[in-house]
């Protein structure tokens, strides 16, 4: 499978009416994915949902200040797709979030799961001005 | 979250008029769902053909409801959801949790 290079980067503010934006990013780059032999509604979908959860995570993790923005890049090159959302907030432990209870669901918690369980890797790392959740899957 | 109510057979249905169920809005739906069983409606199905995207959050304000009306011995199911939003039901399991029905005519026949 030999993709072109696609790379995209967004930065928005910290307010979640833009996930539809970014959800709608990924999505469409699914469908246009060259020699994609896979379920391509399906990539849509998890493209979407994983950069909702992911951007969500980042609004929800951010500093107080208004003019905090999350950044947001999506790189596609070969058979690798590569998400990278920085955010400016305390960050968090991403090993430390546990599995959903499945015998006793809660209202909240699910996000990380989703973005385990329908991509390839998912690492967070701080780094001294910004933290990095990255994501990668491979078509 | 643009919605409808309805009363039908004793039942307020919610008609969601959003193709989207994210973070964004999930809030509004969850409070309007727990006003509605505060009211007494505690017999609710949710109707979900416009939606084609739904994320934790969205998941967790129906989940939210679900418990919700059980508390006051009600019920909340869900009908005419579509494919991808019933897989995020199977992922996390919560279709064994929720009465998932594909029409809202089924929804009233069993439910009633």
């Amino acid at each position: 499978m030999c993709n072109s290079v696609l790379q995209v980067d967004v930065i928005i503010p910290t307010q979640t009416k833009y996930l539809d934006l970014i959800g709608s990013i990924g999505e469409h780059i699914a469908k246009d994915i060259e020699n994609f032999s896979g379920d391509r509604e399906a990539l849509a979908y998890h493209l979407n949902l994983v950069l909702t959860e992911a951007t969500t995570n980042a609004i929800k993790h951010a500093n107080n200040d208004p003019k905090d923005t999350v950044r947001i890049t999506i790189h596609i090159q070969d058979n690798e797709l590569n998400i990278k959302v920085y955010d400016h907030g305390q960050g968090f432990d991403l090993e430390s979030v546990p599995l959903p209870d499945f015998d006793q669901p809660r209202e909240s918690g699910m996000g990380i799961f989703f973005i385990r369980t329908l991509m390839d890797s998912v690492t967070y790392t701080k780094q001294s001005d910004c933290n990095i959740l990255e994501i990668i899957k491979y078509l | 979250m643009k919605l409808n109510l309805e009363k039908m057979n004793g039942y307020s249905v919610i008609f969601i008029q959003e193709e989207r169920i994210d973070a964004h809005n999930s809030g509004e739906l969850k409070d309007y769902i727990l006003h509605l069983i505060e009211q007494g409606e505690v017999n609710i199905i949710i109707q979900l053909e416009n939606v084609r995207f739904i994320d934790s959050s969205g998941l967790g304000a129906l989940l939210s409801g679900y418990k919700n009306a059980i508390a006051k011995s009600g019920k909340l199911a869900l009908a005419c959801c579509k494919q991808q939003v019933i897989s995020m039901f199977e992922l996390t399991r919560l279709n064994r949790v929720f009465e998932i029905y594909a029409d809202l005519k089924e929804a009233l026949d069993n439910e009633a």
